[in-house]
């Protein structure tokens, strides 16, 4: 019997490949980075219940790790694909990760030793990691991987420390690119998303002033292992914001940029205000809006929470612009207030911008290699939105998560569940 | 036969070892009774570490295990198989947790930190010694389905689950398959023909031989556990039994009449949505020149607290249908903000506002409008028009109402009878919102569509798949495994009052008559071992395995 592949190691490749390896079906699971989870992983609490979110997702980041169905082929990339449906032959590229997964205890003295910082891009880049590295401190495997790109040892001959310090003998600086074939009979791609980056929007001021964060920084800065450890903190003097704001549809339902609703971002900065609040109980926030969107199971009630106990206004606005105060730092936002009809401003510490969900940045590549089409939004496309919503535009191959559009936790889940029983029809698993 | 306790603390390199002192809690670990063999690990769980608790357990025959280190969270399941491996039975291994509870948050008190290693050492050596090997359960699983609910959900669900090789039974109420797609003109967002959709679904219903389906049925009583449902069904004045090894319920839900709202039972062109899509559906036209439909009423606070999810999309759909026939009809929509997420749907938004259908937001209060007056056969629909800051009427010739759907009646009575709960909003509750949307908390049990929140076709489709798969899983296997951690119940002291049943998550335990006394009996295969039960029994009837009063008691006592 042969197995299923699937790439993409967040929660949604997460739950299709537990879904085909409960039932006794051979997964393959493909990630990308060192360590499974994706963007679950990193956010701080999800919405609606204020679950943490890697509390919740990393029992199942282990599960898949030790299961005895599930193959996890982390640091990997999918390059190439052969056959049809029932009989594809799948090319895995293992790049190399310097260190020896069997010997690495994940102990992290080599982490502390490196002297290579580089930009964190597992915390929005707002804070720094070492050349040899754990993407973040729940990763799954817990195996140290060296970055090839800044290693001193392997980009200079310098260096070496992190083979000296190692008791368990793991880093092996000669490691090489592996290249595997598999032979699977169907295929879920789970790749996930990116987020667009608000800089063209100058009138908001991301990336000039300081206070001015996306909503994924926001997830790191309010989370307890994140750059300030869970602290919201204003520059210039690193003081705690009493009044901060959120800006919706940054970037989405505008036809020059993201014309799609992320559907997501809504809810996402009602709980980012509410944790907030739960963080600094005087703490008020301000949510510029253009249509709440709050649909799903227990939303609008929550929305109502939040305006009832945890200190949040709605604003039915789109702001035209943001100024910096050039002293304290603050952030004078302009919008039109519509229940007097005239331009007011509010002067906040630090906005939050809701930008969008938008297709991974490889999703071109991999649908290339893979003979399936995007959509005119750059998103995977399926076959029939009503009627055939996981089946990709090739047979044997199924799509679930954030790749095939922008939704949340609950709505992923359910995808690659979905996903796992048209993937297992074709596993040759059938019974009877 | 003797104990002989085998102790490892493991350093976590410097995880545990960098804040408390290891070589201390072993040195004291030795003087603990029954330990007989003690080591220090860099990594317990390395290969290595793994492979000196294999050796260890043959080469000193030990009989107990305890590992010191992070957490079982992630490890335990480790430790249990190489004591498993070793020949030792897994429930004779004790976890005693130092990281994630000791070394981590005491990392400036090294002295205090190994003080508290030790005394976590002890009461899990304390422990250790009263384990009690046990056996894990295996209970075989009918590989047959029951899907109640005969609607786009249930026939989803039925299909793919024939075709993954299952037998279904895919009961309906109704004389027909369909449920509320029966009433339905278009499907949106790609505006396909609901009838043609659902004759052609339900013709493959019908082919497939592993699907049976039973028209004019109800289902009558189920009782059993996953794997082994056993279900009566009532079809007309017939009656009969099955066995079934899940269940997917799929029984979708109403439409809200607002009755005595918005002048709905004055004014006879004041309608819902629902007589709309009918009107459509049946005549393909209507009469009139000005048509307003009122978003969210009866819903967000007015009638139900929830949004209803579809109801904007399906105004948009019937607004640009009536824009098509009738290009010079005027054509507005109300609303409080439209739900329009995603790519598909916000696309659909922006093409009705380029037809030229009007979208007018008004506040999120209840109600939606604040007058719907009379005046010469038309009707003057009045609201706060926050843009222009003042009231402002619209007359009509039709005014159509969007109202939430709604729990079905029979909601209730399945919910009790499948011992599954009912959310505040009266729609089914998951097992985890999150992680387990089609699940309910009992296993073997699922939901999928409206019966579960309001839910559009083409999120229908999608949930009935996702059960599908869940609902699979036993099945392909065969067989459910349960850790043997559920009560022993002592009938000697059992008085059968039930409370246990009651306080049981999980529907695991039952009343049965045994020698003519009522007893309480535990469902091992619906067993979590969570210990409500336990906790509860005021007349101590009931033990936990592997969490019996005597192991707790005994670490408690080496606490204090």
């Amino acid at each position: 019997m042969k197995g299923v592949l699937v790439i993409g190691g967040g929660v949604a490749g997460i739950q299709a490949a537990l879904d085909l390896a409960d039932r006794g079906i051979h997964v393959y699971l493909v990630e990308k980075e060192p360590s499974i989870g994706g963007r679950m992983a990193l956010l701080d609490k999800t919405m609606s219940t204020n679950d943490c979110s890697i509390c919740i997702l990393a029992p199942k980041m282990n599960e898949c790790f030790s299961h005895p169905n599930i193959e996890v082929l982390e640091y990997s990339e999918v390059i190439g694909v052969e056959g049809k449906a029932g009989n594809f032959k799948v090319k895995v590229k293992r790049k190399a990760k310097y260190v020896d997964a069997t010997k690495c205890t994940g102990c992290g003295d080599c982490m502390e030793k490196c002297p290579t910082e580089i930009p964190n891009e597992y915390n929005s880049y707002l804070d720094k990691r070492k050349a040899i590295f754990l993407p973040f401190p729940q990763a799954v495997p817990r195996k140290a991987t060296i970055d090839e790109r800044y290693c001193l040892k392997l980009t200079k001959n310098r260096c070496g420390l992190c083979q000296k310090i190692c008791k368990a003998e793991a880093i092996d600086y000669n490691q090489k690119d592996k290249i595997i074939e598999l032979n699977v009979a169907s295929i879920i791609v789970a790749i996930g998303s990116s987020l667009y980056e608000p800089k063209d929007l100058v009138e908001y001021g991301y990336g000039r002033y300081a206070n001015v964060h996306t909503w994924m920084e926001y997830e790191r800065l309010i989370n307890a292992a994140g750059p300030t450890h869970g602290h919201l903190k204003c520059a210039p003097d690193g003081r705690r914001p009493k009044k901060i704001a959120f800006i919706q549809c940054v970037g989405s339902r505008d036809v020059k940029r993201c014309q799609w609703c992320s559907s997501v971002c809504c809810m996402v900065s009602i709980k980012s205000a509410m944790l907030a609040n739960e963080h600094y109980g005087d703490l008020e926030s301000y949510i510029f809006y253009s249509d709440l969107r709050v649909f799903s199971k227990r939303f609008y009630e929550y929305s109502k929470r939040g305006e009832r106990d945890y200190k949040i206004t709605y604003i039915h606005a789109r702001p035209g612009e943001i100024k910096e105060d050039k002293r304290t730092k603050n952030l004078i936002i302009y919008y039109e207030d519509e229940n007097e009809g005239k331009v007011k401003e509010l002067e906040v510490e630090m906005v939050i911008l809701a930008t969008p969900i938008m297709p991974a940045k490889d999703v071109k590549q991999l649908a290339e290699i893979l003979g399936i089409e995007t959509n005119e939004y750059g998103f995977i496309k399926v076959k029939d939105y009503v009627f055939h919503p996981v089946e990709t535009t090739r047979e044997g191959i199924f799509v679930a998560g954030c790749c095939e559009r922008p939704k949340d936790i609950t709505e992923s889940v359910v995808q690659a569940s979905a996903a796992a029983a048209k993937a297992a029809e074709i596993a040759g698993l059938v019974e009877g | 036969m003797a104990l002989r306790i085998g102790v490892f603390v493991c350093d976590c390199g410097t995880n545990i070892a960098g804040f408390l002192d290891v070589p201390k809690v072993c040195e004291y670990a030795k003087t603990l009774p029954d330990v007989v063999y003690v080591k220090e690990n860099m990594y317990t769980c390395s290969n290595a570490g793994i492979q000196e608790i294999m050796d260890a357990i043959k080469k000193h025959k030990l009989n107990r295990v305890v590992v010191a280190a992070c957490t079982p969270r992630t490890h335990e399941a480790l430790f249990r198989k190489a004591c498993e491996d070793a020949g030792l039975n897994k429930f004779l291994f004790e976890f005693v947790n130092i990281r994630d509870q000791c070394s981590w948050v005491h990392q400036k008190e090294r002295e205090k930190a190994t003080e508290k290693a030790k005394d976590l050492v002890r009461m899990g050596v304390a422990r250790a010694r009263l384990l009690e090997p046990l056996k894990e359960i295996k209970i075989d699983v009918e590989k047959k389905s029951l899907v109640i609910g005969g609607g786009i959900a249930g026939m989803t669900a039925a299909l793919s689950l024939a075709e993954q090789g299952f037998e279904v039974y895919l009961v309906e109420k109704e004389n027909r398959l369909g449920g509320l797609l029966n009433y339905i003109n278009q499907i949106y967002p790609s505006d396909a023909n609901a009838q043609q959709f659902l004759e052609e679904i339900v013709k493959r219903v019908e082919k497939k031989k592993k699907i049976h389906v039973l028209l004019n049925s109800e289902v009558e009583s189920v009782d059993g556990y996953i794997g082994n449902f056993n279900v009566r069904i009532r079809q007309k004045k017939e009656s009969k039994e099955i066995k079934v090894g899940t269940i997917i319920v799929a029984i979708g839900a109403k439409p809200y009449e607002p009755m005595h709202m918005y002048n709905y039972d004055e004014y006879e062109n004041v309608i819902t949505q629902f007589e709309l899509e009918k009107i459509l559906k049946e005549k393909g036209k209507i009469d009139a020149e000005s048509v307003v439909f009122i978003q969210c009423v009866g819903g967000r606070g007015e009638r139900v607290r929830y949004c209803s999810r579809i109801c904007c999309m399906n105004s948009i759909k019937n607004a640009r249908i009536i824009k098509k026939m009738m290009p010079n009809a005027n054509v507005y929509i109300i609303h409080k903000g439209m739900q329009t997420y995603g790519t598909e749907y916000e696309e659909y938004c922006r093409k009705a506002r380029e037809e030229g259908v009007r979208f007018i937001r008004v506040r999120d209060a209840v109600p939606t409008v604040t007058s719907l007056e009379k005046k010469d056969g038309r009707i003057a629909v009045g609201f706060y028009h926050p843009g222009l800051r003042r009231k402002v009427e619209i007359q009509a010739d039709l005014v159509v109402l969007s109202t939430p759907l709604i729990q079905r009646e029979d909601a209730k009575r399945i919910s009790q009878m499948l011992k599954v709960p009912l959310g505040q909003d009266g729609f089914f509750f998951e097992a985890h919102v999150k992680l387990r949307p089609v699940d309910f908390a009992t296993d073997g049990i699922y939901m999928a569509g409206s019966c579960r929140a309001p839910a559009s076709i083409d999120e229908c489709i999608m949930q009935a798949l996702a059960a599908a798969s869940r609902a699979a899983i036993p099945m392909a296997k065969g067989y459910v495994e349960a850790e043997p951690l559920m009560p022993l119940i002592d009938e000697s002291k059992c008085m059968g009052c039930g409370v246990c049943v009651e306080v049981c998550p999980y529907g695991a335990m039952k009343i049965v008559e045994k020698n003519g006394k009522k007893v309480a009996e535990n469902i091992p295969a619906a067993c979590k071992g969570c210990g409500a039960c336990g906790a509860s029994c005021i007349h101590k009837a009931i033990k936990m395995h592997h969490f019996a009063d005597e192991q707790i008691m005994a670490q408690i006592e080496e606490a204090i």
